[in-house]
């Protein structure tokens, strides 16, 4: 399967989608000009992904930061995540980072996934 | 040239960090960015603060720069626009001024009074039901940002409206980021 790999950069978060070798994450900052935009990709990425799974998958997310239009976005791709079998999503945050923690709260409240919490 | 030193004393005695007028992009939200951390470095600030500041910043930069692009405000004075940050020992202040249409003027009000409304909770409900039911605009945003702002805040937002010429106003937001 295509391996996705975007280096990060000021406004968009590094991502590495890439089912050989196990590694599924965006970290870094989002705040694209275009955020539906920056997502398609990724959105595509993973319906492709739902339909040859591996038996478990751990969806990584470790943001620095996003804005209000990435967070619509971020809420998007954990809805595609929904209803791929063996999927957990591990949250990471920065020890003192209590909005990012939150962040992860609400979103593990708005869909159907168990969330690890980890700090960093 | 005596409005250089008018400019330059306004500017301490309001405690500005950063003043910017004039049009707004993307590539001008991050250079923005990247000076008021630069300047948050340099004082060792919190690392709390410096993440609430650059949130608020940041919602509020892309809400000029989606803004300014509507076909209501395509007349006014070249899509013009100011953006400032101010600090002093208890806060940062970090204000914005844009053109809006008359149209538009009550719509904004309404929204920013009812966030206003709320305390913690309720604005935590009600960043949820948005984020929940809502879609991603033509100009790109989630209608999310003034709750936001609201909750890095933790205060009110302060808004005023002043007409420009009966059929726009300059819309000035202020958001608070307590230091103490």
């Amino acid at each position: 399967m295509e391996i996705i790999s975007l280096e990060g950069t000021e406004d968009t978060p590094k991502i590495i989608l890439n089912k050989e070798n196990g590694i599924f994450e965006i970290s870094g900052r989002s705040l694209p000009e275009d955020s539906a935009e920056f997502y398609q990709p990724i959105l595509d990425w993973i319906e492709t992904y739902a339909g040859e799974p591996s038996d478990k998958t751990e969806f990584v997310f470790k943001l620095e930061y996003f804005n209000t239009a990435s967070s619509k976005l971020i809420l998007d791709v954990l809805s595609a995540l929904e209803d791929i079998p063996g999927m957990s999503i591990i949250w990471y945050f920065h020890e003192d980072d209590e909005d990012m923690e939150e962040a992860g709260e609400e979103f593990s409240e708005l869909v159907e996934l168990p969330f690890e919490f980890k700090t960093y | 040239m005596k409005h250089v030193y008018d400019l330059h004393q306004a500017m301490i005695s309001e405690n500005l960090i950063l003043v910017y007028e004039g049009e707004f992009t993307q590539e001008i939200t991050k250079s923005v960015l990247s000076m008021v951390e630069r300047n948050m470095d340099s004082v060792g600030e919190d690392s709390t603060i410096k993440r609430k500041v650059f949130n608020v910043m940041v919602e509020c930069l892309q809400n000029i720069v989606k803004h300014s692009e509507e076909d209501n405000v395509e007349n006014i004075k070249e899509h013009s626009a100011i953006f400032m940050i101010g600090k002093n020992d208890n806060a940062y202040i970090i204000t914005s001024g844009n053109a809006v249409g008359n149209d538009v003027k009550g719509k904004i009000a309404e929204k920013i009074d009812y966030i206003n409304k709320q305390d913690r909770d309720g604005l935590k409900a009600l960043y949820k039901e948005i984020i929940k039911t809502g879609s991603i605009s033509e100009k790109g945003g989630a209608g999310l940002g003034f709750v936001d702002m609201a909750r890095k805040s933790g205060e009110k937002l302060i808004y005023d409206f002043k007409d420009i010429d009966g059929q726009s106003s300059f819309f000035s937001l202020q958001t608070i980021i307590s230091r103490v």
